[in-house]
């Protein structure tokens, strides 16, 4: 990377690209354990979706492979919030719901400019505008379903609360107008929430670490046996191709 | 709507002379059925059909439904590992595939009257079958490309018989299903490929898999012609369309070059071509462990169904509530689902 455009727009793509693998791994783990035959179909389907996206980006900023299997804990920019284990069925769901109306409003902002991202953005844009509908979708029916699914969703909704607030952190290589998206990001989920029957979670959106958080290297610690689990076959044969 | 079933056509007589009429009537059924297949036509949901052919179909159907969920779960366990990003795209889009088959598959033998939580019922308390190859483990990364070479390749040669199926529904979920398998296996084989052309240690890694799943392989057509129960029956309506030795035979035929050319050995010191059969003869095959590992005792049984279990068992209450939210917003049941 030379100059520093470059060096802001491979920032950022590596932010956007380690959201994308990061939740794409975390939904390949759901394989074959999915509550209903539709549901293994359609979360595979959001997980290609953003593994194609990951690709893209971290080709932007060097080979995909060295950067998704070689890279340290430390080194990935990935929001904490991608990272969160799939819990149930619900937690999954609310972690989608959180994320995906976030990258709709960040990729719909994208497409419209000019910019490094712009065609990237508009096409998955369409991608992620399926996934917010389908998170959507099953936000409804857990909120609304049965007393049982209500809690677990509300419970799940909570949980998640505290990792919302990093998706509006600035990013570098981003010139974006973080707190409009925010205003847009909290009146998509408070009318998807109020719909479900479910109560916008009140705790705090951050947590109380100075040091930051993802995209600053600091990441959970579920993260590092994720990326143990994930990078072990590929540094167990360092230099061979697949 | 021109459907009778043989069950209310045999037993709505009342007195003798209703019962003779019944048989009549029943026996033309039969004969147009029975002409139907001749013709090479294809029986649709709505014709009449034997009860023994419905039984026999649902019975194969809700296996090959069955196998392509389980099947899931060996290949599922080497995505969080797969060792570059095309791979693990690859695999989870295949994997992917696989629940999409189950899909039309169960569609198909919905078509037959038979509901897929009947069926899913029938395969979590073990009343029905699914293939047994599946319980087999995929031990290293070369497992994921020696199973797509030979046993999605074992698959398709039995498979693709089955697109002239004489069901229709079945038939024609059997087109789509083996063009995705092809891709399947075209894919397998690639990656068999780079790992015997890779390093030493990919290479070995390569050889013990073929190793190990050559023989299941031959396996999964199922036993030798004069130990099979279903076939005369099944080639009989056109279900099936060649024997299990035939489809055995052909398979090795097609496998031989292809490991030639991948540069790994198959595990048989018997393999060699037979110039007056025109075929590749192979060694016996271990019926013992076959029989074995189908009634319970291979090395993955119990783990492959306990786990489709605890998935079922675990998405119970997301199921329900797809349910509770559906009766409250449509008033149909269902309606809403996924």
């Amino acid at each position: 990377m030379t100059g520093t455009t470059d060096t802001l727009t491979a920032a950022a793509a590596l932010a956007l690209g380690d959201d994308a693998l990061v939740l794409s791994h975390r939904l390949g783990e759901w394989a074959g354990s999915a509550p209903v035959l539709e549901e293994e179909v359609a979360l595979a389907n959001i997980a290609l979706d953003l593994l194609g996206q990951a690709r893209v980006l971290l080709s932007l900023v060097g080979d995909e492979d060295e950067l998704a299997y070689l890279r340290e804990e430390r080194s990935f920019r990935n929001s904490q919030l991608v990272e969160q284990p799939n819990g149930d069925f619900a937690h999954t769901i609310a972690r989608q719901l959180y994320f995906s109306t976030y990258q709709h409003l960040l990729y719909g902002r994208l497409a419209t400019g000019d910019g490094p991202f712009a065609g990237l953005a508009a096409k998955a844009v369409k991608e992620v505008a399926y996934h917010q509908d389908h998170a959507e979708h099953w936000t409804l029916r857990l909120g609304d379903g049965t007393t049982e699914s209500h809690q677990r969703m509300q419970r799940a909704c909570d949980a998640l609360w505290r990792y919302t607030g990093e998706l509006f952190q600035p990013v570098e290589g981003l010139d974006l107008d973080l707190p409009a998206l925010e205003t847009a990001w909290l009146d998509s989920v408070t009318d998807v929430l109020g719909r479900a029957t479910l109560t916008v979670p009140s705790g705090p959106r951050t947590g109380a670490w100075s040091a930051g958080a993802g995209r600053q290297g600091l990441h959970t610690e579920s993260f590092g046996r994720m990326l143990a689990e994930m990078q072990h076959l590929h540094r167990s044969h360092p230099g061979a191709t697949w | 709507m021109t459907a009778v079933t043989a069950g209310t056509a045999g037993t709505t007589g009342a007195s003798g002379a209703s019962d003779t009429a019944a048989a009549a009537e029943q026996a033309a059924y039969e004969a147009v059925f029975d002409a139907a297949v001749a013709a090479d036509e294809r029986i649709e949901p709505r014709d009449w059909m034997p009860e023994a052919y419905r039984a026999s179909l649902v019975r194969q159907i809700a296996q090959h439904a069955h196998s392509e969920i389980i099947g899931m779960q060996p290949e599922a366990n080497w995505i969080t590992r797969a060792p570059s990003l095309r791979r693990k795209a690859i695999l989870m889009a295949k994997v992917q595939d696989e629940a999409g088959h189950g899909l039309y598959l169960y569609s198909a033998a919905e078509t037959l009257g038979t509901s897929r939580d009947e069926l899913l019922d029938k395969l979590h308390s073990g009343r029905q079958k699914y293939s047994s190859i599946f319980n087999y483990p995929t031990l290293t990364w070369a497992d994921v490309g020696a199973i797509g070479w030979l046993v999605d390749g074992a698959a398709i040669t039995n498979q693709v018989p089955l697109c002239r199926c004489s069901y229709g529904p079945y038939a024609r979920a059997m087109v789509r299903v083996c063009k995705e398998e092809s891709f399947h296996q075209r894919q397998g084989y690639e990656a068999l490929l780079a790992l015997s052309r890779g390093t030493e240690a990919q290479h070995a890694m390569a050889q013990d898999a073929v190793n190990r799943w050559w023989w299941p392989s031959l396996m999964m057509f199922g036993p030798p012609d004069d130990e099979s129960t279903h076939t005369a029956q099944a080639m009989a309506w056109k279900i099936k369309r060649h024997s299990n030795d035939e489809l055995r035979q052909r398979f090795v035929d097609i496998a031989v070059p292809q490991a030639e050319a991948l540069g790994l050995t198959l595990p048989d010191p018997d393999l060699r071509w037979n110039e007056e059969r025109g075929h590749y003869d192979f060694g016996p095959i271990d019926w013992t462990e076959f029989w074995d590992v189908l009634k319970g005792n291979g090395p993955c049984n119990d783990q492959r169904l306990s786990r489709r279990r605890q998935a079922h068992e675990d998405g119970a209450w997301v199921r329900e509530a797809a349910a509770a939210y559906a009766d409250k917003h449509t008033g149909k049941h269902g309606e809403a689902q996924a």
